[in-house]
């Protein structure tokens, strides 16, 4: 990437920050909490999204046999259904059913991408958005920022502005009632004179040919009822098997996006439907006469199905979790988050997918993989991994196929094309060894004027970041200097100490002091040399370097496993690497083992104390105020309790941070296209260290990127919270 | 029927900001009323020995449908779990008159408040196998937040109120 592009994405995304970052923070941060608190109502949540994701898994492998079936139910019902290729087929198709006539649509991502609107007008059609948000948009003519709320980045004074200086009313309207009526109303002449109504599907039963559509504002109805041709319009993935599979879905999709537990309406249309239609009269007339198309859109999903590492793609619901749950999601919005079409985590994968890869490159850094979202997901896709694999396949220049995941090419082979920035912070071991052995003048060289502003203009690291500081002795090397503490015959357990390249280079001081807490509850450390994980690489896309440190590291901890001892690591990020991402980088019994036998290091420390271990051997916390910021991929595998209850347990005072993200996110913030997103990010973790309750507690933090972040921005110096179990 | 699945129907209902009248066969007339502002429009009921009284109109046109202050209708069924209705829409015009008046009054006979999701979806699949056209699951009133804050009442109605026919 070059300076000057980097420069306009930065500029862009101040921009973005400025008009529209408040508005969809709170918006997005009003669904992220509604969804943690109506998920924890439903009891039989993961049942519910594994259900989910088996009946889609079944559907997709299904798909050509499911869309036989349904074209065959909808024509015996009386409806009409057309398969488009792609966009201008659809368009094609649908104009021709239109015929110039007025049409009435309720909201649907779908008709977006083909951008059907556009087609109806040229060909003479009033198109009239009745969702209240795509008409504020329609009337702004702008795009949608978010999937489910697609004016999420408007606030109410812009949208007041917006009607005042648009339709001139003769009283200024001012209140979200007063603008709600008005549009109500105005959109009510329009359902009046419209004769065709259009909608999306949520899910489409092959059974029973029915539609089901997720809303709250009564507008889809409207569009059915008041007009007497129904088009709906929806991806070829959108078709279930049968109506009872609906279930799971209908209880999780209001929870998943806007933390409802349902919406207002989920609305079962069978059509052609019969409900009393308006005549040209004014009278409420028959609808036996109703038309009804059902237009099944391709437009590069079948070749998605095809394509193992963007199937999952396919099984998504469009809740809008993904989006609601992201750090980065949250302080800029879709307009940046985003491709033509869709926003957020999964967007990637749809805009690879339908779009192609242009289109995915240009918001795809945004994903940093810090995987809050994956949890979130009800249909259980691991939404990081399609931003990887498509980051991969951007690196590569081309729509490559992951032949080399089996193949197992070497690192080296990344292909040449591969931006300099993203090599440099892939290969951080490297880098890492380097500015440890020759310490501390490559700190000094590195921190100096001229080599920051040189690293800034080739490599895009931007220089109001203070870099790492290198450790000229490494842990590995004051361990094999030291040697072990504790006779193996009287421990209590044996472990490998991961050393991972932050912990090994650059802050050693949590590795000692990991060492020491475990060795004061009777555990036999060894610290085996070991390299990066290959979160590194993979962060930026560069599997094929991922996958070869993986295996070297698997080599390095595996007789350690073999022998039954345990692997304890201090990083969250690489602990989530052995957890998550190995399944998909080593063998299945490699990685399983490897992942049986790892731990997060207050994880394991929690778990020692829960069989036997003194805990008097640990010092006493004496009511000390402690701010901790968990890490996000630590919170993911469900890590943050352990920390917490043994701080508490030591009699330490504690308090959390709620954020997603510190906003840090590994190399992320070093990048100067995404300084100030990442700063914005870290600022609202800020403010949760320095309200009246926290502001003079001492702060720890798991990750080194978080830790990173908040020494930038706080003056209090953090820690990881195991120091402060050492004595 | 237990008690049960209504008082978790009344509660859930309480949730969404909707009202339950208990009432009967007989007295359904005299409760009713009460809750009607006119003009008031409706589909006609499909319970035996119930209807609805002259003052709603079963046959409006488009004028008096968007003039309406209530629609009166039955639900299908309701689901106690979620305080959610059915609506089924079909060529007596439940559909229009639920959607279109600023509050909606929903009928429902005691028996059919079912517990949850499960039971609602094998009614549905039954149901719509055997041709019902069009079930809305209705919880609460219309809403939008699309305005820069929750506006209740949105293109549906501003209120809802279930009428639970609870000798039915
Ligand atoms: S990927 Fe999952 S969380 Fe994201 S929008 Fe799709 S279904 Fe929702």
């Amino acid at each position: 990437m070059s300076v000057d592009t980097r420069q306009r994405k930065a500029e862009r995304i101040r921009h973005l920050l400025e008009t529209e970052g408040d508005s969809v923070h709170k918006n997005t941060q009003v669904f992220n909490n509604g969804r943690y608190e109506s998920t924890a109502d439903l009891e039989d949540y993961e049942e519910l999204k594994d259900e989910a994701r088996a009946i889609k898994e079944d559907a997709i492998e299904r798909l050509p046999e499911l869309v036989n079936q349904v074209t065959e139910t909808v024509e015996a019902n009386g409806g009409t259904v057309y398969i488009a290729d792609d966009a201008a087929d659809a368009n094609r198709y649908v104009t021709e059913v239109a015929d110039g006539r007025d049409v009435v649509k309720s909201k649907s991502m779908t008709s977006e991408e083909i951008e059907v609107n556009e087609s109806l007008e040229a060909s003479g059609s009033d198109v009239w958005e009745t969702d209240l948000a795509e008409f504020v948009l329609q009337v702004a003519d702008e795009a949608p920022s978010h999937i489910v709320a697609p004016a999420i980045h408007k606030s109410r004074e812009e949208i007041a502005e917006l009607f005042n200086a648009y339709f001139e009313p003769e009283k200024p309207l001012e209140t979200a009632q007063e603008l709600t009526q008005f549009a109500r109303e105005y959109l009510g002449e329009k359902f009046v004179d419209a004769e065709v109504g259009m909608t999306g599907a949520n899910f489409v039963t092959a059974d029973t040919g029915t539609l089901a559509l997720v809303t709250s504002e009564g507008n889809a109805r409207k569009c059915v009822q008041a007009t007497d041709t129904h088009v709906a319009v929806a991806g070829v993935e959108k078709i279930i098997p049968r109506v009872e599979d609906l279930q799971p879905f209908v209880e999780l999709i209001g929870r998943s996006g806007t933390g409802q537990d349902i919406t207002s309406y989920v609305s079962l249309f069978t059509p052609p439907g019969d409900s009393p239609t308006f005549d040209v009269d004014d009278e409420l007339g028959s609808g036996d006469e109703r038309e009804f198309h059902l237009v099944l859109i391709d437009n590069g999903r079948m070749e998605m199905r095809e394509d193992d590492q963007l199937r999952e793609t396919l099984y998504c619901i469009r809740c809008s979790a993904c989006a609601n749950s992201c750090a980065n999601f949250q302080h800029v919005g879709g307009h940046a988050f985003g491709g033509e079409t869709y926003s957020g985590g999964i967007a990637t994968g749809w805009e690879a997918g339908v779009h192609g890869a242009d289109s995915a490159a240009e918001f795809n850094d945004l994903c940093t993989g810090c995987s809050r979202c994956v949890n979130q997901c009800p249909v259980n896709i691991d939404i990081p991994w399609i931003n990887t694999v498509v980051r991969d396949r951007i690196n590569r220049g081309k729509d490559g196929d992951l032949d080399f995941l089996v193949k197992g090419l070497t690192p080296d082979e990344e292909p040449g094309g591969v931006d300099l920035q993203k090599r440099l912070f892939g290969n951080f071991d490297t880098l890492a060894k380097l500015g440890s052995a020759f310490a501390p003048l490559s700190n000094w060289v590195a921190q100096a004027g001229p080599a920051r502003s040189l690293m800034e203009r080739t490599l895009g690291v931007d220089s109001r970041r203070e870099l790492p500081e290198f450790e000229r002795e490494s842990l590995v090397e004051w361990f094999k200097n030291r040697g072990p503490q504790v006779d193996p015959e009287e421990a209590r357990r044996q472990v490998a100490l991961y050393p991972d390249a932050y912990t090994n280079y650059v802050r050693t001081e949590r590795g000692k002091a990991a060492i020491r807490v475990l060795e004061a509850l009777d555990v036999r450390v060894d610290v085996p040399s070991a390299g990066e994980s290959g979160r590194a690489p993979l962060s930026q896309g560069m599997v094929a370097t991922a996958q070869s440190n993986a295996e070297d590291v698997y080599d390095a901890l595996a007789p350690a496993v073999a022998a039954g001892h345990d692997v304890v690591v201090v990083e969250p990020s690489d602990l989530a690497m052995f957890h998550r991402e190995y399944e998909r980088l080593l063998p299945e019994d490699n990685y399983t083992a490897l992942k049986n036998h790892s731990y997060e290091i207050l994880e394991y420390v929690y778990g020692l104390l829960e069989n036997g271990a003194d805990i008097n051997a640990l010092p006493d916390g004496d009511d000390m105020q402690i701010a901790y910021h968990s890490h996000c991929q630590q919170r993911t595998l469900n890590l943050e309790p352990y920390t917490l209850a043994v701080l508490e347990d030591c009699g330490f005072d504690v308090r959390t941070s709620d954020v997603e993200c510190c906003g840090m996110a590994g190399s992320f913030g070093y990048k100067s296209e995404y300084y100030e997103l990442s700063i914005d990010v870290g600022e609202t973790l800020v403010d949760q260290f320095t309200t009246e309750n926290t502001a003079d507690r001492t702060v720890v933090a798991s990750g080194t990127s978080c830790l990173e972040q908040l020494d930038a921005l706080l003056t209090r110096r953090p820690a990881h919270p195991v120091r402060l179990l050492d004595t | 029927m237990s008690a049960e699945p209504i008082t978790t129907f009344e509660s859930s209902l309480e949730e969404v900001g909707v009202e339950l009248v208990r009432t009967s066969t007989d007295q359904f007339e005299s409760t009713l009323i009460p809750l009607l502002s006119t003009p008031a429009v409706g589909a006609p009921l499909p319970f035996e020995n119930v209807s609805l009284p002259d003052a709603v109109e079963t046959d409006p046109g488009v004028e008096e449908l968007e003039a309406a202050k209530t629609g009166v209708t039955a639900a299908g069924y309701g689901i106690a779990e979620y305080g959610s209705v059915i609506i089924q829409g079909g060529p007596d015009g439940e559909e229009p008159a639920s959607l279109y008046a600023d509050e909606h009054v929903a009928v429902v006979a005691g028996s059919d408040v079912l517990p949850d999701m499960d039971a609602t979806f094998d009614r549905l699949a039954e149901d719509i196998r055997s041709d019902a056209g069009q079930a809305i699951i209705a919880t609460g009133p219309s809403a939008t937040a699309d305005m820069g804050a929750l506006v209740k009442g949105a293109h549906g109605p501003v209120e809802v109120t279930v009428v639970l026919l609870e000798d039915r």
